[in-house]
């Protein structure tokens, strides 16, 4: 280490006195496999401790090591927790990609990189604080094979101090994440954020502009990813029969799923689960083990992505036809099957909404945080038990592998309600049962379970071509009277389903629609809209489908509605116009983005203003 | 006389009628095997004395997955989707271990689009009764070749099959089915004793059962006709189920008979005809499974059993309420669970 180079500030943008103080986004480039995860929790926890609200990204390859790969720390004390194109601060890990993300840098920006990287050369108008990681990590890791991973902490030490993240709430974060069950290996890692820290605090003289600094956003919060929220629902709705095939961006949670059930579903008494999981052989059998353990009366669920949900479109109109609970979470990415399995989209919510053959339409819930992964997937199965249906979550891969700040979860306040099942008293009051007549004028039948220890409790299972007490018919009423039924069942889920998020500005002349994670683009776009250019909007997330009365008063009462979608095709504005009157649907216009990143909010002002004329 | 005396209905042990084991009136051809079948079903669940509203029937798409709405109308029925009936069925035995299963499928069903779900319901061991209809045909479409169609045999059209059959009967006792047997449509006796050894059985039972199509497949060529099989069907054994309230003792010479032990302490009994067929030997049955095409014989009869094999269920180590009704409190843990997993990420 004989020289330690800083290059000098030269960009216009620097003022030394103006600090940017919890507002900054961090990027931390580095290698697949490399076991940056760590590292990068711990910084994200430690900002999260000291009371700042964040965000956490990763962007990564699909792959098992070796590509590159991307994290990226929001912090914002307004609290906006959506993407952010502009990268403010960046820790350059990967040879590879090391030129380019330094060129895709802000002006003013800072970037922390492996000093034989040499950086520094590639632009003149940043801050560079070169590193010795190799240099920095084998004195605290005498263990040659541990360096890779330990000189990620490294990192973490650098950036605590030019960041000014206190070193206490790191520690306490490294701890957290190691548990009390690997202090040794805390302990090495330990050392190496003090080494990065030190060695930071020694020759690294701070001359960006961004900051770190206690504040109270942060109170009681938890973090948690989507999809271990989306498996905490399942596991408080009681579900008992769960079914499934590996695929990205799914799998997690039902691995965190299956975590769960084996602590707090086994039997005190007898040791025995009240859970049964089946790894399927392909989404195929994934869905019809759902079904079939929905018709025999389990509160069943499997999860799946994209081209999961193509394979379930056959037994999904069974499913509807036949009238068979089980929930379905989808957790969206970018299509098909050979494409970019990592990358975040709303791709599937046209051909979900409508899956299979025949005349069908399915519920679709729209989550946009843990929280509603949460409650809107233990809410989902008791849709689908009221209802007597398939019913889908669609969460999306940015919201279920990204680990998210959250409100603390509630505790569900209303008994498990399992719909309109007669049981073997009921069938001795009643005699006999039509199980597929619409005795409530809600279009749901009456079902009983196989095993009801009645004579009369039997009825014969089919698609369509039945009558309203199960029996075969291919005559022209049995089937017209059926589905027309089916379509006043899905008519009445229409008051069912949760309403959707509004908020209205008696100002505005225009509407900002959007479901799931497009929300917190939308809703920071707002502001910048209102705060750069003095454009007030409404605004309405889209909690399910199909859609309330609350969509129809709202375009009403705007000249111009934007629908934001995560597709190319602007699937969701698609799905609106299918049902709205020819007046509504003329106020429509569509915001998409569809490049495989979360959405962002100058990606949602740049289409609107351009849209307005404002551009 | 002025008074007359009804005959007493004739009732089996749970005190019900054959009546109450009858499905609707069939839609089938007259003269088809799948007919026979569902008669042999009715008889062997009432004369096993099975509660009907304890069965559960599933089926997939075809000439053959329509026949569970012929029998036992007092059990819950699932005409699915094709080829996929085992896993509706794996998932109805999921929610509810007390049922009793019976799925009802075909050759095409079967050993073409439900290939996959076939082999691991075999790997799996669900425990159910799983028939093969097999006709070596597609009745529905008019009579294409299925994939149990034998090398050589002919179609009515005069189309040669010259593609080699699948065996269902080979791959399940590979894979792990855990009572595999062959019968012919026309042969009641054994029929009737491999299916109640299939309700007694505790695991997957696979019946492949040659059950001509009379339409499509019952000419001069077709290897799955009436004619052939009475010509080519070599049973391995004479069959005799033996209930477990039965214990009869039969004077049979040594050597000549072997016994499968089922769960329920019934047993089948396997009287020897011509040679010693050994059925816990899997590489023996593959072997005469094998042979038997090679010569052009239809070996019918238990080709292989394992009746002490855990099933799924048991693997899973289910509590022994059936899941679907259990009720909130066993299924919703209580607040502090919730409590102490948010603490836990925080």
């Amino acid at each position: 280490m004989s020289t330690i180079e800083v290059s000098p500030a030269v960009s216009g943008v620097q003022h030394p006195g103006q600090r940017v103080v919890n507002d900054f986004t961090l990027q931390v480039a580095t290698v697949n496999g490399s076991g940056s995860q760590t590292a990068n929790t711990v910084l994200m926890r430690a900002l999260v401790q000291m009371g700042i609200p964040v965000s956490g990204k990763n962007l990564f390859p699909s792959n098992i090591a070796g590509l590159p790969t991307w994290f990226t720390i929001r912090a914002s004390s307004k609290g906006y927790i959506g993407r952010k194109k502009e990268v403010n601060f960046l820790v350059a890990m990967n040879p590879e990609t090391a030129q380019e993300d330094v060129r895709k840098l802000e002006p003013g920006a800072a970037a922390v990189y492996d000093e034989p990287l040499k950086l520094d050369a590639v632009r003149g108008d940043l801050h560079f604080y070169p590193v010795p990681f190799d240099k920095l990590v084998a004195p605290v890791c005498p263990e040659a094979r541990l360096r890779k991973l330990v000189r990620n902490m490294i990192y973490v030490g650098v950036i605590a101090n030019l960041l000014g993240i206190e070193m206490d709430e790191v520690r306490k974060a490294l701890l957290k994440q190691f548990g009390a069950r690997k202090a040794k290996a805390a302990e090495l890692n330990w050392n190496a954020v003090v080494a990065g820290c030190d060695f930071a605090a020694q020759n690294l003289p701070k001359a960006d502009r961004f900051l770190a600094q206690r504040m109270n956003a942060t109170e009681g919060k938890i973090i948690i990813d989507g999809n271990a929220a989306a498996a905490l629902g399942a596991l408080f709705a009681g579900v008992t029969v769960v079914t499934w095939y590996p695929i990205t961006p799914s799998s997690s949670l039902v691995e965190s799923l299956i975590g769960y059930l084996k602590r707090f579903r086994i039997d005190p008494d007898t040791g025995k689960a009240t859970f049964a999981v089946v790894q399927a052989e392909d989404e195929l059998a994934s869905i019809g083990m759902a079904l079939g353990a929905g018709w025999a009366g389990a509160r069943s669920m499997t999860a799946t992505s994209g081209p999961g949900i193509s394979l379930m479109a056959e037994f999904t109109g069974l499913g509807y036809y036949a009238e068979l609970p089980a929930v379905i979470v989808d957790v969206q990415r970018v299509g098909p099957s050979t494409g970019l399995p990592t990358r975040t989209m709303q791709g599937d919510i046209l051909s979900t909404a409508l899956l299979s053959h025949g005349d069908t339409a399915h519920p679709l819930y729209f989550p946009s945080s843990p929280r509603e992964c949460f409650t809107m997937t233990a809410d989902a199965f008791e849709l689908a038990e009221e209802f007597q249906t398939p019913v889908f979550v669609m969460s999306d891969l940015d919201l279920g592998m990204n680990n998210w700040m959250s409100d603390p979860f509630r505790y569900p306040e209303t008994p498990i309600g399992r719909g309109k099942v007669l049981d073997a008293e009921d069938l001795n009051r009643l005699g006999s049962f039509a199980r597929y007549r619409d005795v409530d004028g809600d279009g749901v039948g009456y079902r009983t379970l196989p095993g009801t220890n009645h004579p009369a409790a039997a009825y014969f299972t089919r698609g369509s071509g039945h009558n309203d007490r199960a029996g075969y018919s291919e005559r022209e009423d049995d089937y017209m009277n059926n589905v027309d039924r089916l379509a006043r069942k899905f008519e009445t889920m229409r008051g069912r389903v949760p309403a959707p998020h509004t908020e209205i500005s008696e100002r505005a002349h225009i509407g900002l629609i959007c479901a799931g994670t497009s929300r917190y683009a939308v809703e920071e776009a707002r502001d910048l809209l209102r705060e750069e250019h003095n454009i007030e909007t409404s605004y309405l997330r889209l909690k399910a489908y199909p859609f309330g009365p609350e969509l129809i008063d709202f375009l009403r009462r705007h000249e111009r509605v934007y629908v934001i979608d995560q597709n190319r095709d602007g699937q969701l504005v698609l799905l609106m116009r299918l049902e709205l009157e020819p007046e509504l649907i003329a106020k429509l216009r569509s915001v998409r983005y569809y490049g495989g990143l979360p959405l962002d909010a100058r990606s949602v002002t740049t289409e609107i203003l351009g849209q307005e004329g404002l551009a | 006389m002025s008074t007359t005396t009804a005959q007493p209905r004739k009732t089996n042990r749970i005190g019900l009628d054959v009546v109450s084991y009858k499905g609707n009136k069939s839609t089938l051809c007259a003269g088809c095997g799948h007919n026979s079948i569902s008669e042999r079903i009715i008889e062997c669940f009432y004369e096993m004395g099975v509660e009907p509203w304890r069965v559960a029937k599933f089926s997939g798409i075809g000439c053959s997955s329509k026949s569970p709405a012929y029998f036992l109308n007092l059990a819950h029925g699932f005409n699915s989707v094709h080829g996929r009936a085992p896993s509706v069925a794996t998932g109805a035995m999921l929610a509810n271990k007390n049922l009793i299963g019976i799925t009802v499928s075909g050759d095409g069903d079967t050993a073409s689009i439900g290939l996959g779900q076939f082999m691991h319901m075999l790997r799996r061991n669900v425990p159910q009764i799983y028939i093969i209809e097999n006709n070596g045909v597609y009745g529905l479409t008019k009579g294409q070749f299925s994939a149990t169609a034998d090398y050589g045999a002919k179609l009515k059209t005069g189309v040669m099959n010259d593609l080699n059959p699948i065996d269902c009967c080979v791959e399940a006792i590979h894979l792990g089915a855990t009572l595999v047997a062959r019968s012919f449509s026309g042969d009641k006796r054994q029929l009737q004793a491999i299916l109640k050894a299939a309700i007694a059985h505790h695991g997957l039972a696979i019946i492949d059962v040659i059950s001509p199509c009379v339409t499509f497949n019952d000419h001069e060529g077709s290897t799955k006709s009436y004619s052939y099989m009475k010509e080519h069907d070599e049973p391995l054994h004479e069959l005799d189920f033996v209930p477990a309230m039965e214990d009869i003792s039969v004077e049979i010479a040594e050597g000549e008979v072997r016994e499968i032990a089922l769960y329920d302490g019934s047993k089948l009994r396997l009287k020897k005809l011509g040679r010693d067929y050994d059925p816990s030997d899997k590489l023996n049955a593959i072997t005469a499974l094998h042979e038997a095409e090679k010569s052009g014989h239809v070996l019918t009869g238990v080709l292989y059993a394992d009746p002490a094999r855990h099933h799924f269920i048991d693997l899973l180590n289910l509590v022994d309420e059936p899941l679907a009704t259990l009720p909130e409190s066993r299924t919703r843990p209580p607040r502090a669970v919730l409590d102490q997993l948010m603490e836990e990420l925080r």
